[in-house]
């Protein structure tokens, strides 16, 4: 079981690897997205720094809700996810493993690149690690629970507004939780409590998540 | 006991009936082809027998028990092609066999891997990737998948499609011998297909009404 998870994670991070250009699109979005706010709204410090924890948690938001596609879109053309639901393994832990995928290619990078952008729209320095860990927190949780909504809308064409439908209302308390840490420790405050609440929501999405998706994956295959 | 048992399937497609009432069942070292015109449920028959999809009423039994029961022994002992190719572009031909072998958590060596391909006519094709490949060579792949898969139930969704002559003949070459084993072979295909020894067939009837009376007649036949 654990070997069949090792193996399609790695089998995942390989396709990735192998066409680069979209493992960049996410990042590529964030980082434009993000430098796009001082031109267009003010570049003086305390406005960008009034604006800062909104704007890198919206755009990292939008950027995983883009890359939702990818997590089952090409298993599913192509055949490969019908295999998946015919493997003796647990089918919930497949998912884990190609969600865990997911999130390494573009959650993990997003966390990595977000204290820079933190210190373009100037966040003091002592509130970035409230700013990675509340990525760190979140970003899993973004891609858990998109899966639940990629695993009901794959075989709809076009379902992209759907999946927004369907996993933006979800996606709301981990923004204003996400961006709240980060707003409160740039006024110098504790963060526990946030961070405690992020953490809360992924062991909660962890453990039902990918048994939520399992199930969508089967209705779709039903159809 | 049967190997697999089919009691009194009924499937509908959007309110459309494919079949009703359809009874029959393979033991050890049985071929059986599921013969139909195009829309007579012949994929959906075969999706119900897999577990991908749900039939509107009756049971299919893996040696005795319900399917949902014995999922995970089905699913460790039967192996389904459709009709998609499940071959990714940017895996080399050695790595797409193996991430399909990897699902059903069998490892196997690259001698293994370099013999099957030989086998199916591939030799020295390991290197390739998927996206190199004509459509006759990708379901090439899936024959060496299925011969390295060691499963005692084919169910093969128009194995023939897309391959030539000599590829015809492999296909039947590989169901005799995998009869000859005491496995056992469920197929669909339009085109003809001349085993020694003969094999069974289940006749589906047309979605119209007035072809129900043959297909209950042919399928009581076999009951």
């Amino acid at each position: 079981m654990l070997t069949a998870f090792y193996h399609l994670l790695l089998r995942d991070l390989r396709l990735a690897l192998r066409s680069p250009h979209e493992l960049a699109n996410p990042l590529i979005f964030f980082v434009l997205v993000v430098s796009l706010f001082p031109l267009a709204v003010s570049p003086t410090p305390d406005a960008l720094r009034q604006m800062a924890p909104g704007v890198i948690w919206v755009s990292a938001l939008l950027s995983v809700l883009l890359s939702l596609d990818r997590l089952f879109k090409q298993d599913y053309e192509d055949g490969s996810l019908d295999q998946l639901m015919l493997s003796p393994n647990p089918l919930m832990i497949l998912v884990l493993a190609k969600v865990f995928a997911h999130w390494l290619l573009t959650g993990l990078p997003l966390v990595l690149i977000a204290p820079l952008l933190g210190l373009f729209m100037s966040v003091p320095n002592h509130a970035l690690p409230a700013l990675i860990f509340s990525l760190l927190l979140g970003t899993p949780v973004l891609s858990l629970i998109g899966a639940i909504g990629v695993s009901l809308t794959v075989a709809v064409n076009r379902g992209g507004v759907l999946l927004s439908l369907i996993v933006l209302p979800l996606y709301i308390p981990i923004l204003i939780f996400g961006a709240n840490a980060v707003d409160v420790a740039m006024d110098g405050m504790r963060v526990s409590g946030q961070l405690l609440f992020l953490g809360a929501v992924l062991a909660l999405a962890l453990s039902l998540a990918p048994l939520a998706t399992a199930v969508a994956l089967r209705i779709t295959a039903a159809r | 006991m049967p190997l697999l048992e089919v009691k009194s399937l009924e499937c509908r497609r959007d309110d459309r009936l494919l079949f009703e009432d359809l009874c029959f069942s393979l033991s050890d070292g049985e071929v059986l082809q599921i013969e139909g015109a195009n829309g007579s449920g012949k994929t959906s028959l075969l999706r119900i027998l897999c577990g991908l999809r749900q039939a509107e009423s009756g049971d299919v039994c893996w040696q005795g028990q319900r399917l949902q029961e014995a999922r995970e022994d089905y699913y460790a002992r039967m192996v389904y092609i459709g009709h998609l190719p499940c071959i990714k572009g940017d895996l080399s031909v050695a790595e797409n066999i193996r991430a399909l072998l990897d699902t059903r958590s069998q490892a196997v060596s690259v001698d293994v891997i370099e013999q099957s391909l030989a086998r199916v006519g591939l030799n020295g094709f390991d290197d390739v990737p998927g996206k190199a490949l004509s459509s006759g060579q990708r379901r090439r792949i899936l024959l060496a998948f299925i011969l390295l898969a060691k499963a005692k139930l084919w169910i093969l969704d128009e194995p023939l499609t897309a391959l030539d002559v000599s590829g015809v003949a492999l296909v039947e070459a590989m169901i005799l011998q995998h009869r000859a084993t005491g496995g056992s072979v469920i197929f669909t295909t339009h085109h003809g297909m001349a085993l020694d020894g003969g094999m069974r067939s289940v006749a589906l009837g047309g979605a119209s009404a007035h072809k129900q009376t043959s297909q209950t007649r042919s399928t009581t036949e076999l009951c």
